[in-house]
């Protein structure tokens, strides 16, 4: 058996998988009869469907001939770590650091997933996006951002 | 004289000092944003979500539905000036508009885009005005069978115009109604899929995922990609004003764009992007007058047909939103869930409930579009000095207004993490060539889906045949199939995917 669309593959794969995992998840809950379903009878519906149309996906993916074998091709890890990864601290800095601090380093930290990297232009920018987001969302829109870090705050009280 | 009636309540709405000012900002921030490269509307307004969590539903809505013409206004600008459309539906506007842009006739093709979807706008918010009120009264004859089908024929209707693999992106669906089921059961308040997490038993924010995988998923493969060297004609937009020429050229376009793009935009699905298309080829077949430029070669026909079914599309695509509360499209799910977050439960009632609101937008597009000539024709210099500034500069800005976004959604980390999550998704999706656009919709459909369906099925005690022996029930979903089986016939199969390659 070979693989003829690999991206078919892996998402017929994909549907299968998450479609028995809600199915399987769902008999945790009442499933009713037809006259009164339960909250397990939808979900679990959807899931066996989504596994029979991922079936489908990926029998097509190994019979149906697609030119150039259709190839995922390298995973971006450079930027899909970095990136993910900046934001992930963005969410475990802020409520401790305050915007005036977690945000430049979120734009600094991701400017390197970028090809170009100059330290001149991401400080720059981060200097630019952070007044930029005060203005905008403090100041501009009253939301409700901590800006500086808890312990200062603490301090200034 | 209702209509007249509704249109004074909603233009005595829309011309307050406050909601004039939410209009334009809207249009202002939504063209900012719609012009970078690359972002679509979908894109632009789940990154300026945040701006509309701290105001009341009416203004909210007012400056979102400006966001959303400024988002593809926007688009147009990027697709004429680099040919590089922001989103499907502007595919064809490059076509001409941005050989008109190289022989330094930009000004003329973004007047023409302006121009045509002002007026093309105009028409569609009275088609609005008028046909919101009877389709409303239709809805309400719905029960919850009908419902359910409908939203059946919608899902299919928004799959079918989509382009792709079909069963891919009805796989799609499926599991954004899925990820849709991550909540409390409303019916018998038994929290699922949550894993004992406290914030998922109120399900995962479409904050986050519209962001994640439209924002964050899309930043990444963008910077996965080679950087490519793009030529913009800022030096050669003079002579904003197109010549009497043009006028007389384009003029029938516009009329013969907004008819089709009204009568489209209604459809479930890429109505828009339908209408521009249909528009392209009605232009390309109809007869040429002497002195034109030929097609493909920057011919201002080309970029006023097309630009003005495009937005004619855009404002008709509201009607389904505003009557039955179902989103035809991914950018009116987004809407749906603003609506949402403003305690507002998108449907029929809303226009009786809120007729402030009900008219008040409507009136308020027709101010939109408005404010999108005068801000776009005059200031067009700015926006074209944004399409220089380079990506290592704008990506970590959009990140930084996804964050915020995020975290001020809740006032809490938790929805920053689960964007980090679907942008992980987002990218997969986008290696797998999975479109994420049905899975939004499925996931702001899943619950009013799955609750019609329960009730449905209650009120018929467990008859599944309810859904096809009630006539309107058994009819739309009769059309839902329809679509299915002619979109697999091998003929219109072939057309529908070579009309998709002629996109890309």
């Amino acid at each position: 058996m070979k693989i003829k669309s690999q991206r078919d593959f892996w998402s017929g794969l994909m549907f299968i998988v998450v479609g028995i995992g809600f199915a399987w998840g769902a008999t945790n809950y009442s499933f009713g009869n037809s006259a009164r379903p339960g909250p397990g009878y939808f979900p679990f519906g959807l899931g066996i469907i989504l596994a029979i149309l991922g079936a489908v996906v990926l029998f097509k993916a190994l019979t149906v001939e697609v030119e150039g074998g259709d190839k995922v091709g390298a995973f971006a890890w450079r930027p899909l770590l970095i990136i993910l990864a900046s934001i992930a601290l963005f969410g475990v800095l802020l409520p401790w650091l305050g915007m005036a601090i977690a945000l430049p380093i979120l734009v600094f930290t991701s400017s390197a997933a970028g090809d170009e990297f100059h330290w001149r232009d991401a400080l720059i920018n981060s200097a630019i996006l952070t007044v930029g987001s005060w203005a905008i969302f403090i100041k501009g829109l009253s939301l409700t951002i901590p800006l500086w870090p808890t312990f200062m705050q603490t301090a200034a009280q | 004289m209702d209509l007249l009636n509704n249109l004074a309540l909603g233009f005595g709405v829309a011309f307050t000092l406050q909601n004039l000012l939410y209009a334009f900002g809207g249009a202002v921030l939504g063209t900012l944003i719609g012009v970078l490269p690359g972002l679509g509307p979908v894109a632009t307004i789940a990154m300026l979500l945040p701006s509309i969590y701290a105001l009341d539903a009416t203004p909210a809505l007012i400056m979102l539905a400006g966001i959303y013409y400024g988002a593809q206004y926007g688009g147009s600008t990027t697709a004429i000036l680099i040919n590089v459309p922001g989103e499907s539906s502007s595919v064809v506007t490059a076509l001409d508009g941005y050989k008109m842009a190289r022989k330094g006739r930009a000004g003329a093709a973004l007047a023409a885009a302006g121009l045509g979807s002002f007026f093309a706008g105009c028409v569609g918010t009275v088609i609005i005005a008028a046909f919101a009120p009877p389709l409303t009264e239709l809805a309400f004859k719905f029960g919850p069978a009908e419902y359910f089908s409908l939203m059946v024929l919608g899902l299919i209707g928004a799959v079918v115009l989509a382009s792709g693999s079909l069963i891919k992106a009805i796989s799609m669906i499926i599991l954004g109604l899925l990820l849709g089921q991550i909540n409390t059961d409303v019916i018998s308040g038994v929290p699922r899929y949550s894993f004992d997490i406290p914030e998922l038993t109120d399900g995962i924010g479409f904050v986050a995922i519209a962001m994640g995988v439209f924002g964050f998923g899309e930043i990444i493969a963008n910077l996965g990609q080679p950087a490519e060297h793009r030529e913009v004609f800022t030096k050669d937009v003079k002579g904003l004003w197109p010549t009497k020429q043009d006028f007389k050229f384009a003029w029938p376009a516009v009329l013969r764009g907004t008819a089709l793009g009204s009568l489209l935009g209604v459809l479930p699905g890429g109505g828009a992007l339908l209408a521009s298309f249909a528009a392209y080829t009605v232009e390309k077949k109809s007869p040429m007058k002497p002195g034109e430029v030929p097609f493909g070669q920057g011919n201002i026909r080309g970029v006023a047909g097309p630009e003005s079914a495009n937005n004619a599309g855009a404002q008709t695509s509201f009607i389904p939103m505003l009557t039955l509360g179902i989103p035809p499209n991914a950018v009116m799910a987004l809407m749906v869930g603003a609506m949402t977050i403003k305690g507002i439960q998108p449907g029929p009632q809303v226009m009786t409930s809120n007729p402030q609101l009900f008219w008040g937008l409507i009136a308020s597009m027709w101010v939109g579009n408005a404010m999108l000539v005068i801000l776009n024709l005059p200031l067009i210099g700015i926006w074209i000095k944004l399409l220089t500034v380079p990506y290592r500069f704008l990506f970590p800005a959009i990140l930084c207004f996804c964050c915020i976004g995020l975290y001020t959604l809740n006032n809490n980390n938790f929805d920053v993490f689960t964007g980090v999550l679907f942008g992980l998704i987002g990218y997969i999706f986008y290696k797998l060539s999975c479109e994420a656009a049905p899975l939004l919709l499925g996931f702001i459909l899943g619950p009013m889906m799955e609750e019609n369906l329960r009730r449905a099925l209650l009120l018929s005690r467990g008859d599944w045949s309810t859904f096809v022996t009630r006539p309107l029930s058994a009819g739309l979903l009769l059309a839902a199939l329809a679509m299915i089986v002619v979109v697999s016939l091998p003929a219109i199969k072939n057309k529908r995917e070579e009309a998709f390659q002629d996109a890309d």
